[in-house]
């Protein structure tokens, strides 16, 4: 959730309402239970944590609103997070993908096709140890669960890289 | 040493608005004792590029190479005579002449190449028994299960010594437990020293592999080493978070 955000200011100062929406539309229906808590709770932790700074805008008729905005260490942390290759929930690559189109970070066909590189590595570890291990053994039904998703994986991948691929 | 070398390949089919580029300036070179496999989205060009490779079709231009001899220009003798013994296939449907035993489906190309009757019936029987499937020869195809099938398929790839296998999608008509047998298969003969080209669109059957090539609209696009790669069990940890 933090380097989401962080990397969703990386296109420009914003505030949390705007995030909020940001989110919900990259998530569609998977966003619904996104309440507005988390994205302020969130924003908080940020700027506890000197990555984000935040200014009080007046507003007419209003109450004044915070306006985020990243620091060089918040930019610096996106930057990492953009790089890494921890493969975790579908949902957090797919916002990795959205927020690096957004704010024109990285080519998101270029995430994708490293990430692919990556799971490609571990499943042909995956294979190593498949094809030398008995058949019908507990630890080959696990290679068979972890090929399995791992296969599941990468065809995602393929279709993460076709919708970029359009797009860009 | 690249023992298969493409530089520049094309194959077109259709003319004006209408012109397709099924292959499209390939470069590729395949090392001796490799294993490459390649992939991408069906009617990239992948089945289209191994058949150019193998002498099945023949390119509209580029050169092709098989150990250091141009074999884009060869006659349809020639080429014939290449197919039978320096190139060795293995394709989806397993190809298998029904009526024959799994040995007699072996011998046979040995035979069609001039190979005395003796000479072909013991490296026949030697290339079963290399397969693993010395106690099938007398079977009919119909008798062998799928997995067994494509290893007999395997080992008649096998029987003119072949500088390279070429597989097109090898695996496709199989389950999980049959795909495994080929796959070791696979690797066994890797270990023997066999280059091996396979097409896949199967991402466990290109993970074995020491290069896996991205084809895409004809065009080789991406490709990842695997040659000894990763962190070992360590890419297991990862996936239990």
């Amino acid at each position: 959730m933090q380097d989401v955000v962080l990397a969703l200011l990386a296109k420009e100062p914003s505030h949390g309402y705007e995030l909020r929406a940001r989110l919900q539309e990259a998530l569609g229906p998977m966003g619904d239970a996104l309440n507005a808590g988390q994205v302020y709770v969130t924003l908080t932790r940020l700027e506890k944590a000197g990555l984000v700074t935040a200014e009080h805008v007046g507003q007419a008729h209003r109450p004044d609103r915070k306006v985020y905005a990243l620091t060089a260490d918040g930019r610096r942390r996106v930057d990492a997070w953009l790089a890494d290759l921890t493969w975790g929930k579908p949902s957090e690559f797919h916002l990795k993908l959205v927020a690096a189109a957004a704010a024109r970070l990285a080519d998101p066909v270029d995430l994708v096709e490293a990430q692919r590189r990556e799971l490609l590595r571990r499943l042909a570890d995956v294979q190593r140890a498949a094809l030398i291990e008995p058949d019908g053994s507990a630890a080959a039904l696990l290679i068979e669960g972890i090929t399995l998703r791992l296969e599941a994986d990468l065809r995602w991948l393929d279709a993460c890289a076709r919708h970029w691929d359009r797009k860009g | 040493m690249a023992i298969l070398r493409a530089c520049g390949l094309r194959k077109e089919y259709g003319r004006g608005t209408g012109l397709v580029r099924a292959v499209d300036h390939v470069d590729l070179d395949v090392e001796a004792g490799e294993t490459v496999a390649i992939v991408g989205p069906s009617g990239c060009g992948k089945s289209t590029l191994l058949h150019l490779l193998g002498g099945l079709e023949r390119p509209t231009g580029g050169e092709l190479r098989l150990a250091d001899r141009r074999i884009d220009r060869m006659s349809e003798t020639e080429l014939a005579r290449l197919r039978r013994q320096a190139i060795g296939f293995v394709f989806q449907a397993f190809q298998l002449v029904d009526e024959l035993t799994a040995l007699e489906n072996v011998e046979l190309p040995a035979l069609l190449a001039g190979a005395g009757p003796r000479v072909a019936r013991r490296r026949a029987v030697e290339l079963l028994e290399r397969v693993g499937l010395a106690d099938r020869a007398a079977h009919l195809p119909a008798a062998l299960s799928g997995g067994q099938r494509q290893r007999v398929a395997v080992a008649r790839a096998l029987v003119g010594r072949p500088y390279v296998v070429l597989a097109d999608e090898p695996t496709g008509n199989l389950d999980s437990a049959a795909t495994t047998e080929v796959l070791r298969l696979f690797a066994a003969l890797r270990a023997d020293g066999q280059t091996l080209l396979l097409v896949t669109h199967e991402s466990r059957v290109a993970a074995t592999a020491d290069r896996v090539i991205t084809m895409r609209d004809g065009a080789l696009v991406g490709q990842t080493n695997l040659a000894g790669a990763g962190g070992g069990l360590g890419a297991f940890a990862g996936l239990e978070g």
